[in-house]
């Protein structure tokens, strides 16, 4: 097995929140930078930039695994990942029916653009991204398997949208690939005053939203080599993959 | 005050938990995050809340709650409704918003509890 680095959650230009500088071109450079193996795009609600990611992340030797960090009914943030561009696209149809549609004013949430790799704009999304659809958690769940997709609830420590603020704590019935959890907390203290989620896989990533901060939290993956299987089967600890945080 | 007169005042639907009618009301709290209703809901309140999801049963359960009551017309999920009667807690409903009821339920218990306080304020005059 070898070592990989992973940032699994990453926000573009495409989420109001992510900063202007966080075009898919650059993002890449900087998880170069940063010796980041394995990237993971994660826009609210939109997967729109998984594909020129994809590219660009081939290009420079990064994988790069697309999705997106998707807001319940429940407003849980929860990171879904998909294997290939028509998987993706399914997906995206299922965000486009759901999201429940609400005008983005940029001035107040910020730009929601799509780009191209020369960072030149081709596209700006009008409902808002940070909003819910109109799915519940485990609704979701069930989704995002049923495409084969990867399910992992973002955040669980935080006080606020995570599936332990919302729902209390993490439902016995929710098929969850691993848990996330911030770079402001480590797995022992978080598992600390959460012991029945010991059994779980835990990631820890960044969730940039500028340039500076991709890296600044990452999970290594114990894979034979980068793929989607390899990071599904670490997830679920298969056949000697597993996931060892820093 | 019971839950069963609850649903008589206010006209709430009985989704389920039929058992738990005549349980005492203690008090009321108004949260859709289940993480804060964990935190600060205590025994015999009822929970008034947009949150269908069946984890409002185990907090419900958790905190010794005299019963949920959905907002807006949301309906429970059917594995909230299994766990309500399971846990003898009904679930209720009603068409108002969190607001409306909120503001009703307060009134309703404060005039029930107001029936016994002319007693106690004269024993203040009388000291």
């Amino acid at each position: 097995m070898k070592d990989f680095r992973a940032d699994l959650h990453i926000h573009s230009v495409l989420s109001p929140c992510g900063d202007l500088d966080m075009s898919p071109r650059r993002i890449i450079e900087k998880a170069v930078e940063m010796k980041i193996d394995i990237l993971g795009i994660t826009d609210h609600n939109s997967t729109r930039h998984g594909p020129l990611m994809r590219r660009l992340g081939n290009e420079k030797g990064l994988f790069v695994i697309t999705g997106a960090e998707v807001t319940s009914r429940e407003e849980v943030h929860c990171l879904a990942f998909f294997e290939n561009d028509i998987r993706l696209s399914l997906f995206q149809d299922y965000l486009d029916e759901w999201l429940i549609p609400f005008p983005n004013d940029p001035d107040r949430f910020g730009h929601q653009v799509v780009v191209d790799e020369n960072d030149m704009i081709i596209d700006e999304v009008g409902n808002l991204l940070i909003y819910s659809i109109d799915r519940s958690v485990g609704q979701i769940e069930k989704a995002v398997h049923e495409l084969n997709g990867i399910f992992i609830p973002a955040h669980v420590n935080r006080q606020r949208n995570s599936i332990i603020s919302q729902l209390g704590f993490v439902p016995g019935d929710i098929n969850a690939d691993a848990l996330e959890i911030s770079r402001h907390t480590g797995k022992d203290e978080f598992l600390g005053s959460n012991a029945y989620l010991t059994d779980y896989t835990f990631i820890q990533s960044s969730d940039a939203h500028f340039p500076g901060d991709i890296g600044r939290a990452y999970s290594v993956l114990k894979l034979q080599e980068a793929s989607f299987g390899e990071i599904k089967k670490a997830l679920l600890k298969q056949e000697g993959r597993e996931v060892v945080l820093p | 005050m019971k839950v069963s007169d609850l649903v008589r005042e206010l006209g709430l639907r009985v989704y389920s938990g039929e058992k738990g009618l005549e349980k005492e009301i203690t008090g009321g709290y108004a949260s859709d995050l289940l993480s804060d209703v964990m935190g600060n809901a205590g025994d015999g309140m009822v929970w008034i809340t947009l949150q269908t999801h069946r984890n409002i049963m185990a907090i419900a359960s958790l905190k010794e709650l005299a019963a949920v009551v959905l907002v807006r017309g949301l309906k429970p999920d059917a594995d909230t409704v299994a766990s309500s009667d399971a846990e003898n807690i009904p679930v209720l409903g009603t068409q108002e918003r969190a607001f409306e009821l909120a503001g009703k339920l307060y009134a309703l218990l404060n005039d029930k509890l107001g029936e016994n306080e002319p007693a106690s304020h004269n024993n203040e005059k009388g000291n």
